[in-house]
């Protein structure tokens, strides 16, 4: 159903054009499809054509499978009260669990402490698009949801108004109960359940809505996380918890190298081993790398120290294949000598080169972001049972519908005979969006004759084989006037695609990472060019956590930054004034055609906003207050996931070089909330993975393998290291204007807010992330 | 076989002495409530009690467990200090997604036991064990200062 038109069929007669492709929308399954549908080899994508502009659907809209806002998918009353709401997103930590049902809940006037959760299987027909990516939920999920509860307690109150034989005029759903106005006669939920429940589902245009001042729970932030009492006390079930009867325990040795195959294997040590039972290769997978295990030997054991100990005697002989030679440091230099030559030109306002040349003074930097590896708490996990023709599958997954195609696929089985069970996900940032580790449970249940199997990966697999954020270097120019002002604005940015994990052939960045802070940067510069010189990908590139906003924003927000420094002006007034004055730039004006698959016209991007963060994020911040030696602080705003978020960091550098943050003030615009406490949980968090990106994140290749095995390589940031004090200030929002993106948007403007405070602090330039020990002295 | 005493009931397992407490608890008793992350000790989610001490489960081999007091999330909040540590966790709204949590809470739980008043350096350096990818350190800080309180730990 509702196949959206921008899962383009023509792009692969429309190849040779020579124009830009536009990935419209793109979500991580959408592609599969568009893919899949043009043999693997052209991506979903099509043409600012004016035809297909007008035919063109945004939001919910665009997504696969749309949206579903009937009751009847969503909500059911048992007769004794207990409201059973379905979420069908899946929760990660950023509260979805706790958020989608509370609209619902909201709208059905229903008593919260009388409501339950429900986790949806993948089912995208019955439950529209889930998933769980591009941070979306809320605002893609908010009408819909509030739709579901709307009509339930429609249904509800002309069952009351037929049972008492009355108007339905005359009454009126409160608090878990249907009132008769002028009697006062009062009929629970519970009571009316099986009545309701025949009543005819109401048309989406006659559904009354809640006046905004009569929520009860949107908004306010006053009830507790769902899943809270469970997570504290060790019931919560994640996708690694998985236990059937009968299960097999898996772990799988995997080509070091993306690309590499096994090229023999002697499983006889490994089956010496107590507890092992089974060996079992996993046909290996050639890029372009898709979703598909990479391929590579498992070991089935009767648990999973057994299966690992088990994969420690394994005799493999790896062909490492074309990427054996993929070396950071030097692929690190051939992205500076790409950066520092023209590319191809992706907007141009103006004349950057004339205007260069007239100025008073020019200014250029370069800045460079590594590989990431999003590190989720709970490393990949899922098991496969296949009985009867039919498959399960359970575990943390953030593309429910994908996994559902995909294990089908591979088991050559149809959709409709896989169920996913979606468990809560012990952290997702993009990297559970890939449904890799479920096809390999899948695989190796069949290769069992369907026995349940639980493929665990350890926190090596977690880091040898993850889709990795890209890796990237920004190159900047300024004309500045003889104010310090710039005039004139070159950003050349170069990083692998996440398109090449699709397709090999790509080496330009695509419209969904242009269109994250480096296209679309709304300044008031009359002089603008960007460029995507190539870049071609030696690993499994993917979406990490607010995806190519890190490196973008970093380098845009540390640029101007620089030119304040350069021009001896305050960086907050200075950023403000390159910002320029409140208006409302079309994204399309910025050439950017994908603007987070939202409408132009409903999300234009407002510099009144990002001001607006900028300055009480710098109020709350006391931005000027007299500070002790060592410290300094920083700002940055950035706009992504249509949201507007700006930060302030404290840094504090000791005289040895030792860094602390004492304190952050992230000021969020992104609509109106119907959680603030997960908005600014959220934050917090955003906040935290921005510090550890700037301060230790790095994933780097050597002989085509990473070099981090283990958290003592791949450090992120422990209490010690995160800020001691993040204050959230939410700017309020109106529920009838658009919302922005949450989980997402909190990351980007932390690492050049850090840098910039730390500039301020000790006058050290950070340009190269990690930070690590460039501050030591 | 091994005779392990686990929330307080006596059971012996048949497996081999090296096998880590984490996996004998998650895959073989079914207490799993207890993470794994790292494997080696890095990042705290695999944290349980060994006769009153914080330990990481996961480089922590039966044998050496054999008739001691293992105590794990599952029974934590059996005692006074667990509990208002739970009740903390959910009041401040410490989880984002939670997987990490069950060991934050046992190493919180070891912490305020050995000092029911801890400094904000002192919960640095308990805590800093702990992985949290999600970042939700100030809370974690602010949850244990609740307990504390709650304890009557105030300072």
């Amino acid at each position: 159903m509702n196949a959206p038109v921008d899962r383009i069929s023509s792009a692969g007669s429309d190849a040779s054009l020579d124009r830009p492709l536009v990935v419209v929308n793109l979500s991580r399954r959408r592609f599969l499809q568009g893919m899949s549908a043009l043999g693997g080899l052209v991506l979903a994508v099509g043409y600012p054509s004016a035809a297909r502009a007008q035919a063109k659907k945004y939001g919910a809209d665009g997504m696969p499978n749309g949206w579903v806002d009937s009751p009847l998918a969503f909500v059911s009353i048992a007769e004794d009260g207990t409201v059973t709401i379905v979420c069908h997103r899946s929760e990660m930590g950023q509260g979805v669990r706790t958020g989608m049902p509370m609209i619902v809940a909201d709208e059905l006037e229903a008593d919260w402490k009388r409501v339950r959760v429900a986790q949806a299987p993948g089912d995208e027909k019955k439950f529209g698009n889930q998933d769980t990516d591009g941070s979306r939920s809320t605002r893609h999920f908010f009408e819909p949801m509030r739709h579901c509860g709307a009509a339930a307690r429609t249904m509800l109150e002309a069952a009351a108004a037929e049972r008492w034989k009355v108007p339905v005029s005359e009454v009126e759903a409160k608090n878990h109960e249907v009132v008769h106005r002028p009697t006062g006669r009062r009929a629970g939920y519970g009571s009316l359940a099986k009545a309701a429940a025949g009543q005819p589902v109401p048309a989406r245009e006659t559904l009354r809505l809640k006046d905004p001042k009569q929520f009860r729970y949107i908004g306010k932030g006053q009830l507790k996380l769902v899943d809270g009492r469970d997570i504290a006390t060790g019931k919560a079930q994640y996708g690694i918890d998985t236990r059937l009867d009968g299960m097999l325990y898996a772990v799988v040795a995997r080509p070091p190298v993306y690309g590499g195959k096994v090229a023999s294997f002697d499983p006889a040590e490994a089956l010496k081993v107590p507890g092992v039972q089974r060996v079992v290769q996993i046909e290996d997978s050639p890029p372009p790398a898709h979703f598909n295990p990479v391929g590579g030997v498992a070991v089935l054991a009767r648990n999973t120290w057994a299966a690992m100990q088990g994969r420690k005697a394994l005799k493999i002989t790896w062909d490492d294949g074309p990427n054996a030679s993929y070396d950071s440091s030097a692929f690190k230099t051939s992205l500076e000598e790409s950066a520092r030559k023209p590319g191809k030109v992706v907007r141009n306002d103006g004349d950057f080169d004339a205007a260069v040349a007239k100025a008073a003074r020019r200014l250029d930097a370069e800045y460079y972001v590594p590989h990431l590896a999003h590190a989720t708490m709970e490393p990949p996990a899922a098991t496969v049972r296949i009985a009867n023709g039919k498959c399960e599958v359970w575990g943390g997954f953030q593309s429910p519908q994908a996994t559902r195609d995909l294990v089908a696929k591979r088991l050559g089985m149809s959709a409709d005979d896989v169920t996913v069970h979606v468990t809560l996900l012990g952290g997702g940032f993009g990297r559970k969006s890939k449904p890799d580790y479920a096809i390999e449970a899948a695989v190796l249940s069949k290769a069992v004759d369907g026995k349940p199997v639980k493929v665990t990966w350890t926190r090596e697999d977690d880091l040898h084989n993850s889709y990795y954020h890209t890796v990237s270097v920004e190159h900047l120019e300024a004309g500045v006037d003889a104010q310090g002002k710039p005039v004139a604005w070159l950003h050349r940015s170069v990083a692998p695609t996440i398109i090449s994990t699709f397709n090999p052939a790509a080496k330009n960045e695509a419209p969904f990472e242009l269109g994250m802070g480096v296209i679309n940067v709304p300044f008031a510069i009359p002089n603008v060019r960007i460029e995507n010189p190539e870049a071609v990908a030696h690993t499994r590139i993917g979406w990490f956590r607010s995806v190519s906003n890190i490196p973008h924003a970093f380098a845009v927000q540390s640029f101007v930054a620089e030119l304040a420094a350069a021009a001896g002006r305050d960086p907050k007034d200075f950023l403000l004034e390159v910002i320029g004055p409140a208006r409302q730039v079309s994204p399309e004006t910025l050439g950017d055609t994908w603007n987070h698959g939202e409408s132009p016209e409903r999300y234009p991007v407002d510099t009144g906003r990002l001001r607006r963060v900028v300055e009480t994020a710098a109020r709350q911040a006391g931005w000027g207050r007299k500070l002790p030696k060592g410290h300094g602080l920083g700002i940055a705003g950035h706009y992504s996931f249509v949201s507007y978020i700006a930060a302030v960091v404290e840094a504090a550098v000791d005289d040895k070089g030792q860094l602390t943050i004492p304190r952050v003030d992230i000021a969020v615009d992104c609509g109106a909330t119907v959680n603030p406490d997960r908005v600014r949980s959220q934050m917090e968090g955003a906040c935290v993975m921005g510090v550890g990106a700037a301060t230790l994140g790095e994933i780097s290749f050597k002989s085509g393998r990473v070099e981090q095995d283990n958290f003592h390589a791949y450090e992120v940031t422990r209490m010690s290291g995160a800020p001691r004090e993040i204050r959230v200030h939410i700017i309020p929002g109106d529920y009838s204007k658009p919302m922005g993106g949450v989980g997402e948007p909190g990351v980007p403007p932390i690492p050049p807010a850090l840098c910039n405070a730390i500039f301020a602090a000790t006058g050290k330039r950070i340009r190269r992330l990690p930070i690590r020990d460039q501050l030591k002295v | 076989m091994i005779p392990l005493d686990i929330n307080g009931k006596r059971q012996t397992v048949d497996l081999p002495g090296e096998t880590p407490l984490l996996w004998t608890l998650r895959d073989e008793l079914g207490l799993t409530g207890t993470k794994f992350g790292c494997g080696m000790a890095l990042c705290g989610a695999c944290t349980v009690h060994v006769d009153g001490q914080a330990v990481r489960s996961c480089i922590t081999p039966i044998s050496a467990v054999a008739n001691k007091k293992v105590v794990t999330i599952e029974a934590v909040g059996a005692d006074a200090v667990g509990k208002a540590l739970q009740a903390a966790w959910v009041d401040t709204g410490v989880p984002q997604c939670g997987y990490c949590q069950a060991g934050q809470i046992m190493s919180a739980a070891a912490l305020l036991k050995r000092k029911p008043k801890p400094s904000d350096v002192e919960i640095d350096e308990a805590m800093s064990g702990n992985i949290c990818r999600c970042g939700t350190y100030t809370r974690i800080r602010a949850a244990i200062k609740q307990a504390a309180v709650q304890q009557g730990g105030t300072r």
